[in-house]
């Protein structure tokens, strides 16, 4: 009896869109996002509420740049490198920027082959995600010994305003510190993935759930909101 | 009569707590997020042109009103690429889209107030802190 009624009430209706369909879904019983998971949906939350995180580092950027009567240091100087003879500027943070980048190809890519349940290439593509990262937090370690060497500190540098070493550790540690923790959390999926914790729906060591594919895609939602927040500060901290 | 009221209650509690489940193990939620391999690469290609370009502004030495609207431009176009395509937010649901990408555009709101703000500092600190000359 129970199971006819089941058959009955499943099927989905049919979800109107547009403007129509946000309103039948944010009016809707139990659920406003409709045909994500729980899992997505709070991911996509927590990325909305660091999004604001990293807006206030900079504005706080914007507001020191723009108040101080000091001129800013140059970045196209001085995050310039000397290759052989020439000085080229800026490079540095152009190459993390490529690799940054190769990394959310590689990560939209293991998506991908994760929903097509390909064990073996959702895991390498996710390793060489976690490799670029690692590479990633390789040279900004690099780029922060370069810059204490030269004597940037957080309240002063040799250049000008003060603010800007300030500015400067404060938004990319804080990138870098996401970057690291991505790189982390690609690991430890990829292992999952590999060992087919989600073809046999094994359970978590932590949360008792069974896992699913769909974890790929979240970590690639976190990774990718890592590249989106370097896009931000590469134009608005780099090139400004 | 009292029985039969139970009953049914009970049955409609085994219903809804059948359903929780199916929704929570993402049985409804099956197809995932599926599009073509050659979608990405032609999206990844366009975000190393895309920085290149913008590499290239400063690489040329670009300055004042261009420099900035190419800067923003590039950046404006990379962030949605990647939102739309590699986060799949061009394929979620409206309702999903507009509550995650409407409020950091109020962002801009604070982006106006600290305008103004930083403005003032900098007048006080022309008028009342400059060296003197």
């Amino acid at each position: 009896m129970a199971e006819t009624a089941l058959t009955n009430t499943i099927e989905p209706p049919a979800r109107p869109g547009g403007w129509r369909g946000i309103a039948a879904d944010w009016s809707s019983d139990q659920r406003a996002f409709k045909n994500v998971s729980w899992g997505k949906a709070m991911m996509w939350i927590f990325l909305l509420s660091d999004t604001f995180i990293f807006s206030c580092f900079l504005l706080s950027y914007m507001t020191a740049r723009m108040s101080t009567t000091v001129p800013w240091p140059n970045p196209s100087e001085v995050f310039a490198l000397t290759i052989g003879d020439k000085r080229i500027p800026l490079i540095l943070i152009a190459i993390m920027t490529f690799i940054l980048i190769s990394s959310s190809g590689t990560m939209a890519m293991a998506v991908n082959f994760g929903y097509r349940r390909d064990r073996v290439k959702t895991a390498a593509l996710m390793l060489a995600t976690a490799a670029f990262g690692a590479t990633f937090v390789g040279m900004q370690a690099f780029e922060w010994t370069k810059l204490i060497l030269e004597g940037v500190r957080p309240w002063g540098n040799p250049w000008g305003a003060a603010q800007f070493g300030a500015s400067f550790f404060m938004i990319t540690g804080f990138h870098g510190t996401h970057v690291t923790i991505g790189v982390i959390f690609l690991i430890a999926i990829a292992r999952k993935v590999l060992r087919g914790d989600f073809d046999v729906e094994r359970r978590g060591f932590f949360t008792s759930r069974k896992g699913h594919y769909e974890i790929v895609e979240i970590t690639g939602l976190y990774w990718h909101f890592v590249d989106l927040v370097w896009v931000f500060i590469f134009a608005l901290f780099y090139l400004w | 009569m009292t029985n039969v009221a139970v009953h049914l209650e009970a049955q409609q509690h085994s219903l809804q707590a059948h359903v929780h489940d199916a929704l929570a193990s993402g049985t409804v939620h099956t197809t995932g997020q599926q599009h073509p391999i050659k979608l990405y690469l032609v999206v990844w290609g366009w975000l190393f042109v895309l920085s290149t370009c913008s590499y290239l502004v400063d690489y040329f030495g670009l300055h004042g009103h261009l420099r900035w609207s190419l800067i923003l431009l590039f950046m404006v176009l990379k962030a949605g690429l990647i939102v739309a395509v590699f986060m799949h937010m061009a394929w979620e649901r409206l309702a999903l889209a507009y509550a995650i990408l409407l409020p950091p555009v109020l962002v801009l709101v604070f982006v106006a107030i600290m305008m103004f703000e930083s403005d003032y500092t900098h007048l006080l600190r022309v008028i009342f802190f400059a060296p003197a000359t």
